[in-house]
């Protein structure tokens, strides 16, 4: 399998950390791509400025609480952008508001996904993305 | 010894069990599919399933529709958690039963997991540019295709937050 390529927008340095490790270990080659506002992600996405010639994500992985423009505004403005809406997205973020849930469901997430706070949980929600991503859900662009 | 593994599963299984049902309320999943076989093996699979959920099936994308909508023999039924949507179907196609759900503001909220034959490049794309959570190619053997019904589960009711159907 090629390698696949992540964006991970997440403010949180103890949460990038643990991203960053958890697809170290991961059998799928990966290449995870730190941004760690919504402006910088949509610079990225766009392959603007120092961005240029980036190769597109396959995976975005979206925190909610971001400074400037939050994930939820984010999701919508991928979720709304003929060029990037085929790329899915998953939230990953402390929130278990149903609100939250469903606005981002909404604005089309592809998946929701409520951060554990312990590490090993954490790890292996980050593998249960990994399995089935890799296993089941077929994209390629 | 297949027998006596059936009773120790049974006897681990059983108290996740009754704790699901306290504190869960049953997930509806609604299966869009025509194909008999496919129908029996995802209604099989999802019996294995710990989590409290009742299936039900539509064999067009048509009927899928009225479902959603409520219409004519499913009036008054209750908006589905999930949908397993196939693709190759008679009268309406999945895509199309994809894209009416994505544009609905009262159904767009609801996860759609694509579960087809396809694997075809342009059927995959189309589906994640029209909004499909996600995209998954049934295997062909029943061995994996349990696998995948469970990871089904195990994906979507126990990593993902499912959203609350829209009133």
């Amino acid at each position: 399998m090629n390698e696949i390529n992540i964006l991970l927008v997440e403010d949180n340095e103890g949460d990038i950390i643990l991203t960053t490790e958890a697809f170290k270990d991961m059998e799928m080659e990966n290449r995870l791509t730190v941004v760690k506002n919504g402006e910088e992600a949509l610079r990225y996405l766009k392959k603007q400025g120092q961005y240029e010639g980036v190769p597109s994500p396959q995976l975005v992985l979206l925190d909610i609480n971001l400074p400037g423009i939050d994930g939820k505004q984010l999701l919508g403005l991928i979720k709304k952008d003929e060029e990037l809406k085929d790329i899915p997205v998953v939230m990953l973020t402390c929130s278990e508001d149903d609100s939250d849930i469903s606005d981002c469901y909404d604005n089309q997430v592809n998946w929701y996904i409520t951060k554990p706070i312990d590490y090993d949980k954490y790890t292996k929600v980050m593998h249960e993305i990994e399995a089935f991503y890799v296993s089941f859900v077929a994209y390629n662009k | 010894m297949f027998h006596l593994l059936r009773i120790i599963n049974k006897i681990t299984i059983e108290p996740h069990l009754t704790t699901k049902t306290i504190t869960m309320n049953e997930i509806q999943i609604l299966l869009v599919e025509d194909n008999e076989g496919d129908i029996l093996l995802t209604l099989e699979a999802f019996k294995e399933l710990k989590v409290n959920n009742s299936v039900v099936v539509v064999r067009d994308g048509a009927e899928a529709i009225e479902f959603l909508k409520s219409e004519g023999q499913f009036a008054g039924t209750k908006l589905p958690h999930l949908i397993l949507l196939d693709i190759n179907m008679p009268r309406l196609n999945g895509i199309e039963v994809l894209d009416f759900i994505k544009k609905d503001e009262k159904l767009k909220r609801i996860p759609v997991v694509m579960l087809t034959t396809s694997s075809s490049e342009s059927d995959i794309s189309e589906c994640y540019e029209k909004s499909a959570n996600c995209f998954i190619t049934k295997p062909l053997d029943f061995g994996s295709f349990l696998g995948v019904v469970k990871s089904i589960e195990s994906f979507w009711f126990n990593v993902a937050q499912l959203p609350r159907p829209a009133a």
